[in-house]
C-alpha cells in the first residue's frame, strides 16, 4: 500500500454493531439432522400432515443432493450433522399472545437493535414481526391489520390458521426439488413470516419482519410466504443481524412471493448478518433462495436489496413473469469489505407477453473482498415483446479486492428487447482529496461517493429503510479506502 | 497570512518545486505565472495537502502556523480554499448536498451554527444569482456531465459560498470563453477583501486583464525566478517564457 493512502486505511475496521449476545432460555434440539428430527420439529410445532410429507419428501430428496459448487463463493464444507435445527426461546406459555408475554430480554434485545415492538412507541406505523432464531417472537399490529382482512403473522401461526392457504402456495414458487439449500430448508424450516393481502385491499401500513440468529451453533431456515390477490398492493420490509461468534453459522431462507392479477409486492431487504472479523473467522453465510411469481396479468414485484453483512452472501432474488404485461423488478446494493464474498443477482424469467423487467446492480468491494454479479435474463417463445433493461456497476476500492460481472441472456422470442449495461469505477484519490479540500472529512466524503454511487438503488427504499442503510454502507466502508 | 520558505516537493521520485519561497499578505493578489511543467499545480497541491505531494524540505506557515501538521480537510476547514484546475465528478451526489456538506462542515469547524436546510437554500440562491447561474445547477449531480466552462463557475461558486481566507486559483480560466472568463473574474473580484488574500495561477496572461494582481511570480523548474509588480504580465506575453529562462542561464 502506497504511503498516500496511509490516513485512508487507517480509518478501517468498522465495527459491527450488533455483535452482543442475548442471554435467555432456550429450548435447543441436540445438533444432527436425520428423520426423527423432522418429525420432531414438525410435532413440536403441531403441524398437519401434508406438512410434514412436504418436509419429509424435501429430505428424501435433500439426501441425493449434492453441495453446489457453480458459484465464485468459497467456503469450507459444511457439517450438517453438526447444526442444531431447532432453537427457541423458552417462553411459560405455548406461544406469546401478545407483547406483554413476550420475555423482556427478548424485548430488551429488539430495543438494542433499534426495532420498535412496543406499538405505542411505533410512529412510523410499521408492523413488524420478530423472528429470533427458529421462531416468530411476536408480530404487531395484527388486529389493525385484520380490520382489512390482511393476514400477517408468524408462518407457524399461518399454519394453523390458514392451512388451506399454505397448502395452496407452499412450494409453488420454489418447488422442494428446487436448489441445496432451499431443499433442506424445506425439510428443516422452523419459522418466518405470512402475509396474504386480500382482493383490491392496499395494505395501510410497511410489513416488517426483523430476523436475529442469537444461538450458537443454529442454523436459521425461516420460510416466508406472501400472496397478494388481484388488485392488492404491499411493501414488506426485513431486516437481519446476527451475534459476533467465532464459528460460521448458516442461514439457509426460502421466501415465495405470489402476485395474483393486478397486485404489487414490494419487498425490501436489508441485511447486516455479522460479516465475519477482518480476517474472515466467523460471521454468517447467507444462502438464501428468493423467488416471486407475478402469476395474473399486470402484476409487479420489486426486490430492493441491501447487502452489508454476512461472511457469504449467495442469493437471487428473481421474478418469474407469468402475467401478460407483468413486471420485475431488482435493485440491488451488495457491499464487500475485509474477507467477505457475494455472490449475488437476479433472475428475470420471462414467460407472458409485454412483460417487462429491469435490473439495477451497485456491487462495491473493498478490503481483500470478492463481489460478484450473476444475473440471468430468459425470454421464453410465447414472451412476445418482452424488455429487459440490465445496469451493473461495480466500485472497487483499493487494489486488494475483486469485481465480477456474470450476465446470461437467453432469448428465444425475436420481438423482445434486451439491453445491458455495465460499468467498473473506483474511488479515486482526487474524488477524496477533492471533498476534504471542501472540509469534509474522509468518512463522510468515503460514505456521500458511496451514496452516491448507490443512489438509484437507495431511492426505491421505504423511508425509514432508506436512512438506516445508508448509515449502514458508511459504516461497514469505514476505513474501507486504501 | 501565508508565508512560504525554501520549499521542496516530490510526486513519487520525481523532485518538482525546489526552494520556492513566497510571502502573502491579507488583501493582496498574487499571480503565479510560468511554462507548463514548472510546478504551478504542484504548488497549489501541496498548500491543500493533496497526500501525494510529498514536503521534502521547508516550511509553509499560514496565519502563523505551520500547515505541515494539518490534515487537507483541517487546512480547508481554517479557511484555504483550492479551485481546481480539473474539478472531479462525483456522480449521484447532488451539488447542493455537497455544497451544503461543505459550507456546513466549515462553519461548524469555525464555530458558527451550520445552515438549516431552508436558511441554506436561501444562502446559496443568493451566491447563484451573484454569478450568473441558474437555480438548476444546484440540483444536477456533481459536476457531473458539466462542461469545462460549467465546472470552472462551480468552482467559483464554491469559493463565493466558502468564504475563505485564503483562495488559491488553479488555472481557473483555462477552457473558458471570453463571456464566460469575464463572469469569472467578476465572481472572483466580489471576493476581493481586506482580510482575504488571493492566489491566482495561471498559464496565460489572459485573465489578469480582468483580475489585476498585486504580484506577479514566474515560476520555473520548481522556484520563483523573478517577481515583479503587474507589468511583467505583458512582458511576459510579448517575450514568452523562453525570454526568462535566457535570461537566466
Amino acid at each position: 500500500m502506497s504511503k498516500a493512502n496511509e490516513p485512508l486505511s487507517a480509518l478501517l475496521d468498522g465495527e459491527y454493531e450488533h455483535g452482543f449476545v442475548t442471554d435467555i432460555e432456550t429450548e435447543t434440539l441436540p445438533p444432527g439432522l436425520d428423520e426423527d428430527v423432522i418429525r420432531k420439529i414438525s410435532a413440536i410445532k403441531n403441524e398437519p400432515e401434508f406438512l410434514l410429507e412436504f418436509r419429509l419428501k424435501a429430505f428424501e430428496h435433500w439426501q441425493t443432493m449434492e453441495t453446489p459448487e457453480w458459484s465464485s463463493v468459497h467456503y469450507p464444507p459444511i457439517d450438517y450433522q453438526d447444526i442444531s435445527y431447532y432453537s427457541a426461546p423458552k417462553t411459560d406459555a405455548d406461544r406469546p399472545k401478545s407483547l406483554d408475554e413476550v420475555d423482556p430480554e427478548l424485548l430488551k434485545t429488539y430495543e438494542k437493535l433499534g426495532i420498535p415492538l412496543k406499538e405505542q412507541e411505533v410512529l412510523a406505523g410499521v408492523a413488524v414481526d420478530a423472528v429470533f432464531d427458529s421462531v416468530s417472537v411476536a408480530t404487531t399490529f395484527k388486529e389493525k391489520l385484520a380490520e382489512v382482512g390482511v393476514v400477517f403473522c408468524s408462518f407457524s401461526e399461518a399454519v394453523q390458521t390458514h392451512p388451506e392457504l399454505i397448502k395452496q402456495y407452499l412450494g409453488s414458487v420454489v418447488p422442494y426439488r428446487d436448489n441445496f439449500y432451499a431443499t433442506l430448508n424445506s425439510a428443516v424450516f422452523t419459522d418466518g413470516s405470512f402475509v396474504y393481502i386480500p382482493k383490491g385491499v392496499r395494505c395501510p401500513m410497511e410489513l416488517s419482519t426483523y430476523f436475529r440468529i442469537n444461538a450458537a451453533s443454529t442454523g436459521q431456515f425461516e420460510r416466508t410466504l406472501i400472496i397478494a390477490d388481484d388488485d392488492s398492493y404491499v411493501s414488506y420490509l426485513e431486516g437481519c443481524t446476527a451475534p459476533m461468534r467465532d464459528e460460521n453459522q448458516l442461514h439457509a431462507a426460502v421466501v415465495e412471493l405470489v402476485a395474483l392479477e393486478n397486485a404489487n409486492i414490494k419487498y425490501s431487504t436489508v441485511q447486516n448478518w455479522y460479516p465475519g472479523d477482518k480476517d474472515g473467522k466467523g460471521g454468517i453465510y447467507n444462502f438464501v433462495t428468493k423467488r416471486g411469481v407475478c402469476k395474473g396479468k399486470r402484476s409487479k414485484i420489486s426486490w430492493t436489496q441491501v447487502e452489508t453483512g454476512s461472511a457469504i452472501t449467495w442469493k437471487y432474488p428473481s421474478v418469474i413473469l407469468k402475467g401478460d404485461d407483468s413486471i420485475g423488478e431488482f435493485y440491488s446494493v451488495a457491499v464487500t469489505n475485509n474477507r467477505q464474498q457475494a455472490d449475488t443477482g437476479t433472475k428475470m424469467i420471462h414467460l407472458g407477453k409485454n412483460t417487462k423487467s429491469t435490473i439495477i446492480s451497485k456491487g462495491i468491494s473493498a478490503g481483500y473482498s470478492h463481489n460478484a454479479y450473476r444475473g440471468l435474463v430468459r425470454i421464453a417463445p410465447m414472451a412476445f415483446n418482452a424488455r429487459n433493461y440490465t445496469q451493473c456497476d461495480s466500485m472497487l476500492m483499493g487494489d486488494k479486492c475483486s469485481a465480477h460481472t456474470f450476465p446470461y441472456i437467453e432469448s428465444k422470442q425475436p420481438t423482445s428487447q434486451i439491453e445491458h449495461e455495465a460499468t467498473t469505477s473506483k474511488i479515486s484519490e482526487d474524488q477524496l482529496f477533492y471533498c476534504e479540500q471542501r472540509g469534509i472529512d474522509t468518512e463522510e466524503a468515503v460514505s456521500m461517493i458511496v451514496n452516491g454511487f448507490c443512489k438509484q438503488v437507495l431511492k426505491e427504499l421505504p423511508m425509514e429503510f432508506a436512512v438506516e442503510a445508508s448509515k449502514l454502507l458508511g459504516i461497514t466502508l469505514e476505513g474501507a479506502v486504501g | 497570512m501565508l508565508s512560504i520558505e525554501d520549499l521542496n516537493v516530490s510526486v513519487g521520485d520525481k523532485a518538482i518545486l525546489k526552494g520556492l519561497s513566497l510571502n502573502v499578505k491579507p488583501g493582496e493578489v498574487h499571480a503565479i505565472m510560468g511554462p507548463n511543467g514548472s510546478g504551478k499545480s504542484t504548488l497549489t497541491k501541496a498548500l491543500a495537502g493533496h497526500p501525494s505531494y510529498e514536503v521534502t524540505q521547508g516550511k509553509m506557515h499560514y496565519l502563523g502556523e505551520d500547515l505541515m501538521p494539518l490534515s487537507p480537510t483541517e487546512r480547508a476547514q481554517a479557511g484555504i480554499f483550492l479551485s481546481f484546475q480539473y474539478p472531479v465528478e462525483i456522480p449521484g451526489v447532488a451539488n447542493i448536498s455537497f455544497l451544503k456538506a461543505s459550507v456546513n462542515a466549515v462553519r461548524k469547524a469555525q464555530g458558527k451554527t451550520p445552515f438549516d436546510a431552508m436558511d441554506f437554500l436561501t444562502f446559496i440562491r443568493e451566491k447563484c444569482e451573484a454569478l450568473g447561474v441558474d437555480e438548476g445547477f444546484l440540483y444536477r449531480n456533481l459536476n457531473e456531465g458539466f462542461s469545462g466552462g460549467e465546472k470552472k463557475r462551480n468552482e467559483i461558486l464554491q469559493l463565493l459560498a466558502l468564504e475563505p481566507k485564503l483562495a488559491i486559483l488553479d488555472e481557473t480560466d483555462s477552457g473558458l470563453d471570453i463571456d464566460a472568463l469575464r463572469v469569472i473574474s467578476e465572481g472572483i473580484n466580489a471576493m476581493r477583501a481586506p482580510d482575504r488574500a488571493i492566489v491566482l495561477v495561471t498559464h496565460y496572461q489572459r485573465l489578469l486583464n480582468y483580475v489585476e494582481p498585486d504580484y506577479i511570480h514566474v515560476l520555473a523548474e520548481g522556484k520563483i525566478i523573478k517577481s515583479g509588480d503587474k507589468s511583467l504580465a505583458h512582458i511576459l506575453e510579448d517575450k514568452g517564457y523562453s525570454w526568462l529562462e535566457t535570461m537566466e542561464s
